[in-house]
């Protein structure tokens, strides 16, 4: 019997081994991954094998953020385009939630308004960048709507869908009890639906950040876009692929702190 | 008057492609502390009634009253148990017995302390802080039971609460549910497909017959079964010669649909 049962631990122990050197491998290769990549752009840069003057260089790159990073002005431009994000995602993923809210609460206007919604979502929502530029004004208000904007509908549409497929025979329970609609979307609708808002939450930090760029390009005097459209206008693009890195760096940050909340929310 | 009156209910659901008649001169007395079962082969409208008593679902016709009045004033006077236990998944085992409290309002110190009581003679015990999902079926099944019986509802309506348990906890069951209501006085309703089960815990079987749905035949059950809990009325002599009586019934109506 405890022959049997040393057996089974030594089994798990030699699995749980095989678990992390499988773990380390993979560790590895992503290590090498990146090597290559940073070494052979670096040293095709200066084998002139790729233009330098368009493709940079990482080592160029690299002294560019030191200097842009003692003098402050990355952190601060990084500081605007980061608020305009956060608030653009937040603003979309709530105004998309109480659109699908408003329209759980009458089926009515669902029905009417479903055309309409498939319209704007198909839209291309940066095409409205003038037009919101023109009626906000340039400056933060219009780049956060568009970061806003680019992803209200989608969620509305994603969030409400989820609102439908609650199963209805919750509400026949919260009805027993003699609960009105408010409760009902309370106790039942709106929290069975938490773990699409949550996830949708993830996929409009990666809109807002195009929504926000974009905006940046048309507009801003400052933020990572007005960087990326500086640098190329110009023609310095090793402070284009300088925004660039610091964007997919930050982004990469936000998405995982949106997935640790996500972990936390959902008790699992 | 009795406690609960059905006058003439018919009811009819319609969708886009059809018309289903699922109920049809439906005409019932219950009166109080009486227990109640329905009978009846899938599909002739037992949950629909329910839902019906329940205030859930509007009849096309005909009318309730409980003590004499229309249902419309009387939440919270009927607690009606599906025929899943529908416990939020979300929400910890105490949160769920006393939503119906919280709901209507009349969560306090006392409500709640009976609420915690009931799931102790329940036989849950420590199991308040935890999820749904910890919970076997049969602890889910007595829990969604406190849940229901926690706003102290006049008149109780479970749909086949134990068809998904196996034997042995349905029988205990049985009888905890049956000395539950026996402790309360309640009035009950309970709709099941064993026979056995509806013969050992009911004052009266009522047998419905299917499409459209209609009451086919009512078996009063005599005393000496009433007295005894389930689990003994299923031991007695009298028993099985019900038991054959109803089935006969039973294939009768499904022999005669086919
Ligand atoms: N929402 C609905 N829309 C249309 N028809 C329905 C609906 N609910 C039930 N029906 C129909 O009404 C009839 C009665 O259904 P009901 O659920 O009341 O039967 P039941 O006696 O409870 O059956 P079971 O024993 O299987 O639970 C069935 O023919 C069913 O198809
Ligand atoms: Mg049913």
């Amino acid at each position: 019997m405890s022959q049997g049962k040393n057996n089974v631990n030594l089994l798990h122990k030699y699995y749980l081994h095989s678990l992390t050197i499988e773990k380390r491998w993979v560790r590895f290769y992503q290590v090498v991954i990146f090597l290559v990549f940073f070494t052979g752009w670096e040293f095709s840069s200066q084998q002139r094998w790729i233009d330098p003057l368009l493709f940079s260089s990482p080592s160029k790159i690299w002294n560019l953020f030191l200097e842009k990073f003692q003098d402050g002005s990355l952190l601060s431009n990084l500081g605007v385009t980061l608020t305009e994000t956060v608030f653009g995602f937040i603003l979309g993923t709530v105004l998309g939630t109480i659109l699908a809210a408003l329209l759980w609460w009458s089926p009515m206007l669902s029905k009417i308004i479903d055309p309409y919604l498939v319209i704007l979502n198909a839209m291309p929502k940066v095409a409205l960048g003038p037009i919101l530029i023109v009626a906000l004004g340039p400056g933060y208000p219009s780049i956060i709507a568009m970061g806003a904007i680019i992803s209200v509908i989608i969620t509305t549409i994603v969030v409400y869908t989820s609102f439908k497929e609650v199963d209805p025979n919750y509400l026949k329970v919260l009805q027993t009890f003699g609960a009105n609609r408010f409760q009902c979307f309370k106790e039942a609708i709106l929290p069975a639906s938490f773990p699409t808002i949550i996830s949708t939450l993830k996929v409009n930090v990666g809109l807002s950040w195009v929504g926000v760029i974009v905006g940046e390009f048309l507009v801003s005097s400052r933020g990572l876009g007005y960087l990326i459209i500086y640098g190329f206008q110009v023609f310095n693009f090793t402070l284009v692929f300088l925004s660039l890195l610091v964007i997919a760096v930050v982004a990469t940050i936000m998405y995982q702190l949106v997935e640790l909340l996500e972990r936390k929310l959902i008790k699992e | 008057m009795s406690f609960l009156a059905i006058k003439d209910v018919h009811h009819t659901y319609f969708t886009k492609v059809s018309a289903t008649t699922a109920l049809s001169e439906i005409t019932l007395q219950v009166e109080e502390g009486e227990f109640v079962s329905f009978l009846g082969p899938s599909g002739c409208g037992k949950s629909t009634l329910l839902s019906i008593i329940a205030g859930l679902i509007k009849p096309t016709q005909g009318s309730i009253l409980l003590e004499n009045k229309p249902l419309s004033g009387a939440k919270n006077q009927i607690g009606y148990m599906l025929q899943q236990d529908y416990l939020f998944p979300w929400k910890t085992i105490e949160e769920n017995i006393l939503l119906g409290l919280k709901l209507s309002k009349q969560l306090n110190d006392e409500t709640k302390n009976a609420a915690l009581d009931l799931l102790k003679q329940m036989g849950l015990n420590g199991i308040e802080k935890q999820l749904p999902k910890q919970l076997s079926g049969g602890m889910r099944q007595r829990a969604a039971l406190v849940r229901t019986l926690a706003t102290e509802p006049k008149l109780l309506m479970l749909d086949e609460p134990f068809s998904a348990l196996d034997y042995q906890t349905k029988l205990k069951l049985e009888d905890l549910v049956s000395n539950t209501l026996d402790a309360f006085g309640k009035t009950a309703i309970l709709v099941t497909h064993d026979i056995g089960e509806a013969i050992a815990m009911s004052d009266r079987v009522i047998l419905f017959s299917p499409s459209p749905g209609s009451i086919h035949k009512v078996f009063p059950m005599p005393d000496e079964l009433r007295s005894l809990s389930p689990f003994k009325a299923r031991n007695h002599e009298r028993f099985s010669s019900i038991f054959q009586t109803i089935w006969k019934e039973l294939e009768s109506l499904e022999s005669g649909k086919e």
